[in-house]
C-alpha cells in the first residue's frame, strides 16, 4: 500500500501541477483567428494565469485588402463601392462619410429629399447593424433564441435595402450629390407599417435577455471603462456613451438633416459591457423614432443634385438630350474632378466615429483617402479592459465592442 | 448651409488664438473648407500636442494619417486629427518627415496613438521615436516594404498560394494574367503631355530627312 501511495505521489506531481507547492508558469494561447466568437479574423495572443487574462495582444490585419491604396487608383465614383465592403454590417453608414467628404470638397448642395432619404436609410442601417451585434453578443454569452429573433428583423431591414438599391448589403446607393435613385412610395409606406410592427417583436426578444440572470452575470461589471479612459483611448459611439459621456456626432456635429430630428442620446452609468449593450438597445428605439420623423417630414423633389458636372443624368433624360448623353459618358469614364484640398469628415456610424480624410490634388482620383475605422481604438483598449477578467469574459468584451474586421483591417 | 457635411463650433479666431499660444512651433496655418490645419516643427510635436490637450481642451486623438508626396524633399506628411469634446471642435496638426528621420511619439500623451503610429510605420515606413511597440500591424507577418508609398506598385511584388507539393503556403513573384490597366483620362484638348504611338517619328531625324 505504501509503495502504491509513493507511486501515486510521483504521478500526481507531474500530471496535476496545481497540487503541492510546485509553481506553475503563465501560459500563452491563441484565440482565433478561426474562432466563432472572434467576430471575423481576429487573433488574440493571450497570456493566461490559470483562467485569468494577464495580458492580451490583438493581432489585426488578417483581412487587410489595401482599400485605401485601391481607392487612389479609382475615380471618385468607382471608389464608392469599396466603402460597402469596409463594415459590411452597416454599408450605408460607411458610404455616408465618403459622400459627405466629396460634397464638402466640391461644396455641393444635396436636395432636401436626398438628405432625408440618406438619414432614413442611415438609421435603418443602424437598426440593421445593432440587430446583428445584439444577437451576436447574446449568443457569445450563451443565449440562442434572441439571436434568431433579431436576425428576423435584420432580414426585414435587408429586404428594404434590396428594394431601394437592388442589393441586400453592398448597396452603393449613396452617391456624391444625393442618392442613386428615388424609392417607390410603396416602400416608404411599407417601412412605416414595419416601424409600427417591429418594435413589439424587438421588445419581446429583448425581454428575454435584459433582466436575465445569466446574461447579467456575464456582462455587469465586466470590463468597466471610466470616462477618462474612454476619452484617452479615443472611444466613440456606443463605447463612449456606455461610459457615461453623452457624445453623439448626430447631435453635436449634425450632418444632412439630423439637426431637424428629435432623438435622445442614451448613456450608461457604470461603463461595463451591460451598459454598452443597453445603449445599443435604446439606440434601436431612437433610430426607429428618427425614421418615423423622416417618413413624416420627407418632402417631394429631386433625390440628387442637378449639377450635371457631378451627378449623371437619368436614362430617360439621355434619350432626349445630347448634352445629357455627353455628361453621362464623361461621368462614367473620366468621372468628375474634385478641387484640390483636404477634408476630414466623420459621421456617427453604428459602431462609432467613422471618418474619411480625403486629400484631393484636383484630378479625378483621390490623392489619398484615409479611413478612420472605429474598431482601431476600441480593439487597442482591449488589453486593459480584459486584464484580470476570465478567459470566457473576452468574448463578452469583444461582443460589446461591436467589431467588424472589414472595417478594422480595411 | 451649402453642403450637408458635419457642422461644428465656429472657427472664428480659433486659428489665430492657437497659433499665438503655440508660438514658434507653428510653421504654417491653413484654414480651408471650414477646417484648420497647422504644420508644426517636428521636434516640438510632443510639446505642441501636450499643450493642445491640456490647455486647449483637445482631449481626443482621433486619427493619425500618413500621406506620401514623393516630389517633396521631406516626402511624408503625418496628420494628427484632434477632437475637442467640450468645445465641439476639430483641428489637424501636421508634421513632415522623410524615410530616415523619426517623428517623436505621442503615445505618452494618448495611449491610442500606439496602434495609429504602428499603422503609419507599417504602410509608409515613417519611424516614431519613443514608440516601444513599433511592429507591423496591417500587413502580413514578414511582409517586406511599405505598401502605401506612391512608388509601391498597386499589385505588390509577391503573391501567395497554398502549394499542394510543399503542403504549406508559398510566396511567389506576382504574375498577372493581364497587364494592370491604368487609364489616362487627360483629354488631348487639355494639353496631354504624352506622345501618341507614331508621333515620335515626326521628331526624329529620319522623318525630317524625308521632308527635305
Amino acid at each position: 500500500m505504501a509503495d502504491y501511495l509513493d507511486e501515486m505521489d510521483g504521478i500526481a506531481d507531474e500530471a496535476d501541477p496545481t497540487v503541492g507547492d510546485l509553481e506553475i508558469q503563465n501560459y500563452t494561447i491563441n484565440f482565433g483567428p478561426q474562432h466563432p466568437a472572434a467576430h471575423g479574423v481576429l487573433r488574440l495572443v493571450m497570456e493566461l494565469d490559470g483562467e485569468i487574462v494577464e495580458r492580451l495582444d490583438p493581432h489585426v490585419g488578417l483581412l487587410h485588402r489595401g482599400t485605401e491604396k485601391l481607392i487612389e487608383h479609382k475615380t471618385y465614383l468607382q471608389a464608392l463601392p469599396y466603402f460597402d465592403r469596409l463594415d459590411y454590417c452597416s454599408p450605408l453608414a460607411m458610404e455616408h462619410s465618403y459622400v459627405l467628404a466629396i460634397e464638402k470638397l466640391l461644396d455641393l448642395e444635396v436636395p432636401l429629399r436626398g438628405q432625408y432619404l440618406r438619414v432614413l436609410f442611415a438609421e435603418l442601417t443602424r437598426i440593421c447593424n445593432h440587430m446583428l451585434n445584439i444577437g451576436a453578443h447574446v449568443m457569445d454569452v450563451g443565449a440562442m433564441t434572441p439571436n434568431i429573433w433579431v436576425f428576423e428583423i435584420r432580414e426585414q431591414c435587408l429586404a428594404f435595402f434590396e428594394r431601394a438599391s437592388g442589393a441586400r448589403m453592398h448597396s452603393a446607393w449613396f452617391r456624391p450629390g444625393g442618392v442613386h435613385q428615388d424609392v417607390p412610395l410603396k416602400l416608404l409606406t411599407d417601412m412605416a407599417d414595419w416601424l409600427d410592427e417591429f418594435p413589439s417583436f424587438f421588445e419581446d426578444a429583448m425581454s428575454l435577455v435584459i433582466d436575465n440572470r445569466i446574461f447579467k452575470q456575464r456582462n455587469v461589471d465586466i470590463a468597466t471603462v471610466s470616462k477618462e479612459d474612454a476619452v484617452r483611448w479615443g472611444f466613440s459611439g456606443p463605447m463612449i456613451r456606455g461610459s457615461g459621456i453623452a457624445w453623439d456626432l448626430r447631435k453635436s456635429q449634425p450632418y444632412d438633416v439630423y439637426d431637424r430630428m428629435e432623438f435622445d442620446v442614451p448613456v450608461g452609468t457604470r461603463g461595463d459591457c451591460y451598459d454598452r449593450f443597453m445603449v445599443r438597445v435604446e439606440e434601436v428605439r431612437q433610430s426607429a423614432r428618427i425614421m418615423r420623423q423622416c417618413l413624416n417630414e420627407m418632402p417631394d423633389g429631386p433625390v440628387a443634385s442637378t449639377d450635371r458636372k457631378v451627378v449623371p443624368p437619368k436614362r430617360g433624360e439621355m434619350k432626349q438630350s445630347m448634352e445629357a448623353l455627353i455628361h453621362h459618358f464623361k461621368l462614367y469614364t473620366e468621372g468628375f474632378h474634385v478641387p484640390a484640398g483636404e477634408v476630414y469628415v466623420a459621421t456617427e456610424s453604428p459602431k462609432g466615429e467613422f471618418g474619411v480624410y480625403l486629400v484631393s490634388d484636383g484630378s479625378n482620383k483621390p490623392y489619398r483617402c484615409k479611413i478612420r475605422p472605429t474598431a482601431f481604438s476600441h480593439l487597442q483598449a482591449m488589453d486593459f479592459m480584459s486584464k484580470g477578467h476570465m478567459l470566457a469574459d473576452a468574448t463578452a468584451i469583444l461582443g460589446a465592442m461591436d467589431i467588424v474586421f472589414g472595417e478594422c483591417d480595411r | 448651409m451649402a453642403n450637408g457635411a458635419p457642422t461644428m463650433s465656429s472657427n472664428d479666431g480659433v486659428a489665430a488664438t492657437l497659433a499665438k499660444s503655440l508660438g514658434a512651433a507653428v510653421l504654417d496655418t491653413v484654414e480651408a473648407h471650414g477646417e484648420i490645419s497647422f504644420t508644426v516643427d517636428r521636434k516640438k510635436l510632443p510639446a505642441v500636442m501636450d499643450k493642445l490637450r491640456k490647455s486647449h481642451e483637445y482631449q481626443q486623438l482621433v486619427e493619425i494619417a500618413g500621406v506620401d508626396y514623393p516630389e517633396r524633399p521631406e516626402r511624408f506628411e503625418v496628420c494628427y486629427h484632434l477632437l475637442s469634446l467640450t468645445k465641439n471642435h476639430r483641428i489637424r496638426v501636421k508634421v513632415t518627415t522623410d524615410e530616415d528621420t523619426p517623428v517623436p511619439t505621442v503615445t505618452h500623451i494618448w495611449e491610442v496613438a500606439g496602434w495609429l503610429e504602428r499603422e503609419v510605420f507599417d504602410l509608409y515606413g515613417v519611424l516614431f521615436d519613443g514608440n516601444t511597440d513599433l511592429r507591423r500591424i496591417l500587413t502580413d507577418y514578414g511582409f517586406q516594404g511599405h505598401p502605401f508609398r506612391k512608388d509601391f506598385p498597386l499589385t505588390g511584388y509577391v503573391e501567395m498560394r497554398y502549394s499542394e507539393e510543399a503542403k504549406r503556403v508559398v510566396y511567389e513573384p506576382v504574375k498577372l494574367a493581364q497587364d494592370f490597366r491604368s487609364f489616362d483620362f487627360m483629354s488631348p484638348w487639355e494639353g496631354a503631355d504624352y506622345i501618341l504611338p507614331g508621333d515620335e517619328k515626326s521628331e526624329d531625324g529620319d522623318d525630317k530627312g524625308a521632308k527635305k
